[in-house]
């Protein structure tokens, strides 16, 4: 720089780490969120495109699918809401200890998710390649299961990383508020689509 | 204004072509020339003023200068904002006069399509087209391919399907495009409202013989199209001598039978075109060769090397073979 | 220590940039704490925003190259009725390569790349957001076009059109893996531009300098947040269909198959879903670039900045309600196509107006006929034309005939070249002394500028013509008498021009590299933040953040240039600030070179690739990435620093 600088203030007093909106990776976080939002919403949109196409939803000889597995997804995901705000609070207020403590349970709970998903697959009463209704039923199911797995992936390291000693760095502490920010996105997507798989082919029924 | 801009338009290409869509023989095709003309001033005008003003504000002379070296790099003078809005103006009522007009257009050809007279099928293959004329009368429905004939002022409906991919039924001077879409039912509106013999393209990539996939199209007065339209009733004609009943016997009990139909023998494949009246066309493979005897030897021979790709194999003919198979289908007018 | 006593410590006492450690000593500091690890894995895991936004542009004029050598052997082919220098088949590849290569590997990552480079020195900041995963966005872009041209080379390039319609792309037409790489090149592409967009996005929301609120952002900066919002809702479209593609070739689903009441159509709404949005992703940036000349050669500020942003901004939104005009020929109801027609013609009026305000400019200030202003001036005359011939398809009377002719590939030319390929070369040409520390010759450039301008107008005019003449799309050849002989003959001859042309721009782009004359840091006597460093800029981009009061920061410095200070010396630091206003709010640690975004897209690679002959290979494939990502973001120390370090 040619010209000599003017010291105008001191940011060195300035913290290290925030939450929300003042975090750079809660921004990275948002970003991730609306690029799979657009890829759910268009996924959505294709349902309501190939439902067009038929006269009847689910199409005969086909049955809707099962409702047992998918209703039981549901409310595990619901529930699993209450373990995920506890740890997002105790993130927010540096609460390490809750935070170590109630982690593996999002772990456990997301194993849970998995073999209930497969009682799903297997429930469907149709499969991809039967016919268009049968492969975008399997597409909106398998890009959500794609999703939980990322999101347990994620909670899986954290688990880990925050049982180090790296669980004391409140940086850490943002990245468990954000996942648990994460959590949320993936199970408010899924409400939609519980409702495109197992209900609105009974609609016509 | 409106004739002036199409003459201009006319002027800078060969109207005289048999696929151009300056041709404005179809009542769609004129509107097309017409409204295009209306586009072009408008355009034209827009196009002048941006570029004069851009040729002016580079290169005019000047006193007064807003800019860093007169530190007035962030005044505007007071004529922008006015000017600004002007643009914006005409900009808009540019835009909402040519909407208007494009819709009187689409109006217009809606009503010239809104009571057919003729009704015709076409469904799109790779690479060839078949024609069928539509009749509630079983005994009169006319079955071709790779060509479409039609009566002077007569509105016509073309029912539009696909076999296999997407492809686009266009006779530029006619009419504009409708996509074929499998599993979909589009269509057409023709109204021919000069005679003469036109060609049309398919207009959507289809595969590795998209670009000789033509059209033969004749516009002719009512009486002629009945007459082209009795003829085309009649079955295929028989053999009349020894060379063309060995080329009739191999093409109905050989492998031609198998995807080709000629009405009135016991050829009836109708995975090919249809050749009842094969010898009638202007081209041989959907515009890929000028009908005549030398191009029918080729075709026959060796269908692959004139359009490599094509579902027609290469069946590696004997030369009697060859020579009773074009006597035949030579005389199937 | 409890994290909440950790978050209370007052800050470390390490060497701060400030009164008393600043100048040339400062600057030692920062280079070491800011530079690559040595040799070749040194050179893999650089995280610097300038290198990759190098890289970037760089491999993207490889592929332009590349691409423009196939369109000098299709106008070869096209110059005579009737050609047999090509046959039909290895045509069609060619084509495909031609489209695909210069929409997904050249026009979107070279825009890209600019503004990889030039957006933290415009704003202010040392590095862009999530320095890694922008290093993994350039490897996995690069790793997409090497499958597209491997295939070409091994001749299974696809040859399907860059836009893969099925059922020609599906599993019943498109035989063997063709269009299988196409689709899964397509997913490479859109993960690396996805990535991209989201760090651009964060870095101009977060790391502006003090004082840059969002009304004083550079305009360049503003079409770089609007591109990256439109690339962050438009390409999971591509990436849906594309999917679904591979879905229905290889594990037999029915999307696109009619014979089970899928929809060849559904394709052709999510394609072009993201194929409008995606030609303005292309172009905003360049009216980006020619904001920012048109501001420097005019020696003033953009006349009335905020209706420049809101035009972009306009441009942006309205691009994603246009795209059914790409189908006006499928038989979709009249009265939808209505709609469409009207927002395809007011698309025209935010860049109606974005024009009003560049030639304003030019019209106050006292214009400099260098070599990027004429590259504008080009850009004016050209994009102009097929804006014009936009607004003609945009009503569906015209578009039905002029629909897959000539007209439309004219048509597109001169928006893509004219409108971005122009402002890009003005671009280079401009920025070239802040990359490289030299200027590109004059004379040369005025010489390409010339030859490029005119011979574009011969080799694409004539093309509306041949459309009109009857001149279908994607043909490898055409019938004599139909009076296309000439102007494709005009077009050929056209294309040569511009293909020498831009040989000579690279070769002043090469030979400048040593012979050029040296530059000052502001050559140009220009406005923006990034001519306050040298050239080119060093790798921690400036000693002290600046703070700013202006949209023309360097016009309106005094004296000397205010500053913050107090960030770490000898680890990466830089600073957030808030979103609206631009007041300094945290610390941020950047990241250090690592190798783990280079191994990361192998593992990708070996993915994606192998996931184009069995699906098991995602499922298998995917643990690879799993260790790859887990050991990229695990931090390397074994307890937390005093503070943040990002390792």
């Amino acid at each position: 720089m040619s010209l000599q600088p003017s010291f105008i203030e001191d940011v060195s007093e300035l913290p290290t780490h925030a939450f929300s909106y003042r975090s750079l990776t809660w921004w990275g976080i948002i970003g991730f969120m609306v690029i799979e939002g657009a890829a759910f919403a268009l996924a959505i949109a294709a349902y309501f495109f190939l439902m067009s196409q038929e006269q009847e939803w689910a199409p005969r000889p086909w049955a809707p699918p099962g409702l047992l597995a998918g209703t039981l997804f549901t409310l595990v995901m619901l529930l699993s809401e209450i373990p995920n705000t506890m740890i997002k609070k105790a993130a927010e207020s540096y609460g390490i200890g809750m935070v170590r403590k109630l982690l593996p349970w999002m772990v456990g709970i997301g194993l849970l998710l998995f073999v209930i998903r497969g009682f799903e697959f297997n429930s469907l009463n149709v499969l991809w390649y039967d016919n268009a209704y049968g492969s975008i039923i399997w597409a909106l199911l398998f890009l959500h299961t794609t999703h939980v797995a990322t999101d347990w992936g994620d909670t899986v390291v954290l688990w880990r990383l925050m049982r180090t000693p790296h669980g004391e760095d409140p940086r850490r502490l943002v990245d468990t508020d954000e996942n648990a920010l994460y959590w949320r996105f993936v199970w408010l997507a899924w409400l939609p689509i519980y409702v495109l798989i197992y209900w609105v082919p009974r609609l016509f029924q | 204004m409106q004739r002036g801009g199409a003459y201009l338009s006319l002027c800078v290409t060969s109207c005289a072509g048999v696929q151009n869509a300056f041709g404005g023989q179809g009542a769609e095709d004129a509107n097309f020339v017409r409204l295009f003309a209306v586009f072009m001033v408008v355009c034209t005008v827009m196009y002048l003023i941006v570029s004069a003003a851009l040729v002016i504000a580079v290169w005019r002379r000047r006193q007064a200068t807003l800019t860093i070296e007169d530190r007035k790099h962030h005044e505007t003078s007071a004529a922008t904002r006015p000017a600004l809005i002007v643009w914006t103006v005409l900009i808009a009522v540019g835009l909402v006069g040519l909407t208007i007009a494009s819709f009187f257009t689409d109006r217009s050809n809606a009503a010239n399509g809104s009571k057919p007279r003729l009704s015709l099928t076409v469904t799109a293959n790779q690479w060839w087209w078949d024609v069928e004329y539509n009749s509630p009368d079983a005994s009169k429905i006319v079955r071709t391919a790779n060509e479409i004939h039609l009566p002077v002022g007569v509105p016509a409906q073309v029912t539009l399907k696909s076999n296999d991919v997407i492809h686009s039924f266009w006779i530029p001077n006619l009419a504009g495009k409708q996509d074929l879409i499998p599993g979909r039912v589009t269509d057409a509106q023709l109204l021919p409202r000069k005679t003469g013999l036109f060609r049309g393209q398919c207009a959507e990539f289809c595969g590795v013989q998209h670009a000789q996939m033509a059209l033969d199209v004749t516009v002719e007065s009512k009486a002629a199209f009945d007459r082209w339209y009795a003829a085309q009733l009649q079955p295929g004609r028989p053999p009349a001598n020894p060379l063309q009943l060995a080329g009739y016997r191999y093409v109905t009990t050989r492998e031609c039978s198998s995807c080709h139909n000629i009405s009135g023998t016991p050829a009836g494949g109708h995975v090919a075109p249809d050749l009842t009246h094969f010898a009638s066309r202007r081209s041989i493979a959907a515009g890929a060769l000028p009908m005549n005897r030398g191009n029918l030897y080729g075709w026959v021979a060796d269908p692959q090397s004139q359009k490599p790709g094509n579902h027609m194999p290469t069946v590696g003919l004997a030369a009697n073979d060859l020579h009773a198979i074009v006597a035949y289908l030579e005389a199937l007018k | 220590m409890t994290p909440a006593e950790r978050a209370k410590q007052p800050p470390a006492k390490v060497p701060r940039d400030g009164p008393k450690l600043t100048g040339p000593k400062l600057e030692e500091k920062l280079a070491e704490t800011w530079s690559n690890p040595p040799g070749f894995i040194g050179w893999l895991s650089s995280v610097d925003h300038k290198d990759i936004g190098r890289r970037y542009v760089i491999t993207a004029l490889i592929f332009l190259a590349l691409a423009g050598a196939l369109a000098v052997v299709m106008r070869l082919q096209l110059s005579k009725p009737d050609n047999d220098l090509i046959g039909a088949a290895r045509y069609n590849e060619i084509f495909t390569m031609h489209g695909t290569t210069m929409m997904f590997l050249f026009a979107v990552p070279v825009m890209q790349g600019m503004q990889i480079y030039l957006t933290p020195l415009m704003i202010g900041t040392r590095s862009n957001a999530f320095p890694r995963l922008n290093a993994f966005s350039y490897w996995t872009y690069l790793a997409g076009g090497c499958l597209l041209w491997v295939a070409f080379i091994l001749n299974i390039a696809p040859d399907i059109g860059w836009f893969a319609y099925p059922p020609l792309s599906g599993p019943q037409f498109g035989v063997g893996k063709r269009a299988d790489i196409w689709a899964q090149m397509v997913t490479f592409t859109e993960v690396a531009a996805l990535a991209a967009a989201v760090s651009l996005t964060a870095t101009i929301l977060k790391q502006r300098a003090p004082g840059m609120s969002l009304a004083r952002m550079p305009i360049f900066v503003w079409a770089t947040l609007v591109t990256s919002l439109m690339v962050i809702f438009s390409m999971p479209s591509v990436a849906l269909a594309s999917s679904l593609l591979l879905s229905d070739r290889l594990v037999g689903t029915h999307f696109y198959n009619p014979a089970e009441n899928g929809d060849a159509l559904l394709w052709q709404h999510l394609f072009w879903f993201f194929g409008h949005p995606e030609v303005y992703i292309i172009f905003l940036p360049a009216t980006g670039f020619v904001s920012e000349i048109v501001a420097t050669f005019s020696r003033r500020t953009i006349v009335m900045y905020p209706i420049v942003v809101m035009s972009l901004v306009a441009t942006g939104i309205l691009a994603f309600g246009l795209w059914v005009h790409h189908m006006f020929a499928t038989g979709l109801p009249r009265i939808g196509y209505s709609f469409y027609t009207a927002a395809s013609m007011s698309v025209s009026i935010p860049t109606g107006l974005q024009i009003f305000c560049w030639i304003a400019t030019l019209w106050e200030g006292r214009p400099r006929l260098q070599v990027p202003l004429l590259y504008v001036i080009g850009f004016i005359f050209t994009f102009v034309i097929g804006g014009l011939t936009g607004v003609i398809i945009a009503a569906v009377p015209l578009d039905l005939q002029l629909h897959d002719t000539y007209f439309i590939v004219a048509h597109f030319h001169y928006v893509l070249i004219g409108g971005a390929v122009f402002p890009l070369l003005g671009a280079i040409t401009y920025w070239y002394p802040k990359a490289t520390g030299r200027m590109m010759s004059e004379t040369l450039g005025k010489v390409s500028f010339w030859m490029i301008f005119l011979g574009f107008q011969l080799a694409f005019f004539p093309m509306h013509i041949a459309g009109i003449n009857g001149m279908p799309r994607r043909v490898y050849s055409y019938p004599a008498g139909m009076g296309l002989e000439l102007p494709n003959l005009l077009s050929s001859i056209g294309s040569m021009v511009v293909a020498v042309a831009v040989l000579l721009f690279v070769i002043n782009m090469v030979v400048s590299l040593r012979g050029g004359l040296k530059a000052a840091p502001n050559p140009w006597g220009a406005p923006s933040l990034e001519w306050a460093t040298s050239c080119p800029p060093p790798k921690y981009n400036f000693p002290h953040i600046p703070v700013v009061d202006s949209r023309t920061p360097l016009w309106d410095a005094g004296e000397k240039m205010s500053v913050v200070h107090g960030l770490r010396v000898e680890e990466r630091e830089l600073l957030l600030t808030t979103v609206m206003h631009a007041k300094p709010d945290l610390r941020e640690p950047s990241a250090e070179p690592s190798i783990w975004p280079f191994i990361a897209t192998l593992a990708t690679t070996v993915m994606f690739v192998s996931s184009i002959f069995s699906p098991w290979a995602v499922v298998i494939g995917a643990m690879p990435v799993i260790i790859a990502l887990t050991a990229w973001f695990w931090p390397k120390s074994p307890a937390p620093e005093r503070e943040p370090v990002i390792s």
